[in-house]
């Protein structure tokens, strides 16, 4: 029983952390509207800030006052990258909102290796809090017992900082309706910065607050913005007694998980998130959003099939491509299967995003899928590569059609959010269950059959797969159900009213495109001849989401062109520097700002320019917003 | 007129919110070919009946029947499966799509081929959809991206949606709201052309009293929450209480030629 209770409080102070950061990211996006992917980063940031602080000032007073200093230093780090970044992109879609704090989370990474140096950095104990309380036999340390006193005192400050003071009411007004605050003569640019800053500290608090009970090292901020992803979720984004009960539910599944699927315990959360997303969808203390409208101004080219001429170019594409074996040597086909393989999954991620309206920000998993899909196939069943080939992506399928239900029952940044916890919890599947996956280890000794073997038989398999699946999804696009998924994307109200079952439509379209990139991964398998946990993880995600960004997202196969340039170059540029993560969250920072058309929405315009024009109708549309 | 089938009948449609009573135990019947206006002053329930007629909102009490069926409770998409068009009070279109695919989308619902993967869309039911766009006089705006057209044009390519699936009951939220007076009245005369050439039903709501007067064969007055009076556009002129609740809000629904602001 004491063991149990033991456990119980473990939970409750690891919640600490949790709350603090889920609040922070809760506050921000009530207000701003923006889910901040670099949330994870200004936690990290927080704990080695702190590290530094505390190991500089000694003594108690030096130690706290380490932490709370280290914690106002990221807020200000905040407030620059606020003033610097977000300004620019508030009105921008959410998914170039989530994808340029990313690229910061990306570029943080990079900057505390360089600055930290790669190892696990062991913090101070706080001074006073070094002890435990022996509990019928059992040890609580005493820091723990100060964190969790520590949230309910936090949530109580918010609690009076937003009902209390001018400041606060500020907020909520502008929580509810930040036009409205605006036209009332507030200071909208400074409320928001203010806004920022407030919960970049509660996240780098909670960075700090841990390096007592952690080590400190650069993987920490992809961890924790899994688990805040989830507990917002759960509790209800931009409700911070939702952030406080959800982090106390996930924290202490978290700690009985352990005892009962010790492996695998994060399924627990899993299950719980499940429940709550069918129950309500918008998390427990949540309000339901009101459907997000489209961000007019950005589809300007009517999506056509291909002309004659365009498909003639295409087939010219193919062929020449086919041809790469007569020139190149074997790591230039190497390299042009992978490039292959990547085209087939952007284009699948392109899919779902472009045609759907559906961001997922882990579409990795069923790549990977696909690809352990195949290890299990050939290393345990040993089944010939044809037949492999064809069933491995079922698994990609099979995870897709599961997390791809719970998905579509939300959409824009929930969506996004929950996607991602479910690539993060099929990568910890794989990367725990070492019996079946070999976890960190992976499977090796994958190799194609004799007729696949060669460099140059392999590239041309790929290629010629990614000829189809391109084309099969081009033909899906412009097919009734394509035209029903574009349907749901631009006005769901309207496709509701001519008989169109959205959530149903969207799911079909999750599992293609969960299936076509499971192909991809399949492929892959066979490429590396090894299976690793990473073909599910997050950064393979961001890969595919940068090259549907680079290609286009408002094009019809943009995909193709984004992932033949960003393999291209992200090969390139892993060759040339140490700091590719740096530059890559710099490139994707400034894609979102400066083109946010990406490659083929940029020529697609260029061209329309040069066409003249069509006469336009008199009244434009300004009318549908205004008119009510 | 009493001899056309009921299309729909609604009996003790009630909801309220909290303590509010938004609707009160409505109940009327439209016929088939019949153009039937909902009017009442701002908060009178009217978008809430709406809503709860086309499956928007759940009835908290009463039944609702549609062609013969209870339709009380069903989804939206459920009701349009039925024979109902629908058209809103901002418009929701596609705007992405050209103004044919519009039309074209809902008949490939109408078509059940929401699932098909192969088919070509912009070559699926052409003819179709040009003639849908031919009867609301939008044929030359066809392949221009929705997206641009004027607000106007919107609603005329909403009423093609709306008549995809070749309705025997239209519901319209406001129609003319937001238009200029001109366009109100072309827009109206259009809607009820085509109703009485196809026998279409029509209930709508409106604020604009030139447009409810000169089209409704019958109208219906709500307010807060209570049906107040029923009956010709004569008859409910007449009525002493639906003068007082206009009058008393400012508004004198026999000036013609008024600069309408909707809602």
């Amino acid at each position: 029983m004491a063991f149990y209770f033991v456990q119980f409080l473990t939970g409750l102070a690891s919640a600490a952390s949790l709350f603090l950061v889920a609040s922070g990211l809760s506050i921000i996006f009530g207000v701003t509207r923006i889910v901040n992917f670099a949330h994870g980063a200004f936690y990290m940031l927080g704990a080695y800030v702190a590290f530094t602080l505390t190991e500089r000032f000694s003594g108690a007073l030096g130690f706290w006052a380490g932490i709370v200093l280290a914690s106002l230093v990221v807020a200000v780090v905040g407030v620059l990258v606020e003033m610097v970044l977000l300004r620019r992109i508030y009105h921008a879609p959410e998914l170039f909102q989530l994808l340029a704090t990313f690229g910061l989370t990306l570029m943080v990474q990079d900057l505390v290796v360089m600055i930290w140096g790669p190892n696990d950095l062991l913090g101070r104990r706080a001074p006073g809090f070094k002890g435990a309380v022996e509990f019928f036999g059992q040890n609580i340390p005493t820091y723990d017992l100060f964190l969790i006193a520590l949230s309910p005192i936090v949530l109580g400050l918010l609690w009076l900082l937003f009902q209390r003071t001018r400041w606060g009411v500020l907020v909520r007004a502008a929580t509810q309706d930040r036009d409205m605050v605006a036209a009332l003569g507030v200071n909208q640019k400074w409320l928001f910065t203010s806004v920022f800053a407030l919960g970049v500290f509660l996240a780098a608090l909670g960075g700090a607050l841990q390096i007592p009970r952690d080590a400190v090292h650069h993987a920490l901020d992809l961890r924790i913005i899994v688990d805040v992803f989830v507990v917002v979720v759960i509790g209800g984004l931009g409700s911070i007694v939702g952030a406080f009960v959800a982090a106390v539910l996930v924290s202490e599944l978290n700690a009985f998980g352990i005892l009962i699927f010790p492996k695998i315990s994060i399924i627990l959360v899993f299950l719980v998130m499940a429940v709550v997303l069918i129950v309500r969808p918008w998390g427990l203390f949540g309000k339901p959003e009101a459907a997000a409208r489209r961000t007019p101004g950005l589809t300007v080219n009517p999506w056509r099939p291909l002309t004659s001429g365009e498909r003639l170019a295409a087939w010219a594409g193919l062929a020449v491509a086919a041809m790469l074996p007569l020139v190149g040597g074997n790591y230039a086909l190497t390299v042009g299967s992978e490039i292959a393989i990547f085209v087939i999954f952007a284009a699948s991620l392109h899919f779902l995003m472009s045609v759907g309206g559906l961001a997922s920000f882990g579409h990795a998993a069923y790549f990977g899928l696909g690809a352990y899909g195949i290890a299990f196939l050939a290393k345990m069943a040993g089944l010939p590569m044809i037949v492999c080939l064809l069933l491995g992506p079922l698994l990609g399928c099979l995870g897709a059609a599961i997390f791809g239900f719970f998905a579509v029952q939300l959409s824009g940044v929930y969506f996004a959010m929950l996607t991602l916890a479910f690539a993060q919890i099929v990568w910890s599947v794989a990367f725990q269950w070492v019996a079946v996956t070999g976890g960190d280890n992976g499977i090796l000794g994958l190799w194609p059959e004799k007729w696949a073997a060669g460099p140059a038989s392999f590239y041309w398999l790929s290629i010629g797969v990614a000829a189809l699946a391109v084309a099969a999804l081009r033909i899906i696009v412009f097919s009734p159900f394509g035209y029903a998924l574009r349907a749901t994307r631009d006005s769901l109200l309207r496709s509701e009213a001519i008989g169109i079952d959205a959530k149903r439509i969207q799911w079909t379209a999750f599992v293609i495109a969960g299936t076509v990139a499971g192909v991809a991964g399949a492929l892959f398998a066979y490429l590396k001849g090894s299976v690793f946990p990473d073909s599910l993880g997050i950064s393979l995600s961001v890969d595919a989401l940068v090259m549907v960004l680079l290609g286009g997202v408002e094009t019809v196969s943009g995909a193709v062109i984004g992932a033949i340039v960003y393999k291209m170059l992200s090969i390139w540029l892993v060759s040339q520097t140490d700091l590719s993560k740096l530059v890559l969250g710099g490139v994707i920072v400034l894609m979102v700002v400066a083109f946010p058309k990406g490659i083929v929405g940029m020529l697609e315009t260029i061209r329309n320019r040069r066409r003249p024009e069509l006469p336009k109708p008199a009244v434009l549309k300004s009318g549908i917003e205004s008119a009510e | 007129m009493s001899t056309a089938p009921t299309l729909l009948s609604v009996e003790g449609l009630s909801k309220s919110y909290g303590g509010v009573h938004a609707v009160r135990n409505v109940s009327f019947a439209l016929q088939a070919g019949e153009i039937l206006a909902l009017i009442g002053p701002n908060g009178a329930g009217k978008s809430t009946c709406f809503d709860m007629l086309n499956g928007q909102t759940t009835p908290g009490a009463g039944r609702i029947t549609l062609l013969g069926g209870d339709t009380t409770g069903k989804k939206p998409r459920e009701i349009w499966r039925l024979g109902v068009g629908r058209t809103f009070q901002i418009t929701a279109t596609f705007p992405t799509m050209t103004v044919r695919e519009n039309v074209q989308v809902a008949l490939v619902s109408y078509g059940r081929q929401l699932f098909n993967l192969l088919k070509s869309t912009p070559q699926f039911a052409r003819d179709e959809a040009g003639r849908l766009l031919e009867l609301v006089g939008m044929s030359g705006y066809a392949e221009r991206p929705c997206g641009e057209l004027a607000y106007g044009d919107l609603k005329r390519l909403e009423l093609a949606i709306a008549l995809a699936n070749q309705p025997k009951l239209l519901l319209m939220d406001e129609p003319t709201a937001g238009m200029a007076p001109r366009e109100r009245i072309e827009l109206m005369r259009l809607t009820a052309g085509i109703a009485r050439e196809k026998s279409i039903g029509v209930l709508f709501t409106e604020h604009d009293m030139d447009v409810v007067f000169e089209h409704a064969d019958r109208i219906l007055v709500l307010n807060r929450g209570s049906l107040i009076a029923e009956g010709s556009p004569e008859e409910v002129r007449r009525n002493p209480q639906v003068r007082a609740i206009y009058l008393g809000e400012g508004l004198v629904y026999d000036a013609r030629h008024r600069e309408g602001a909707p809602s």
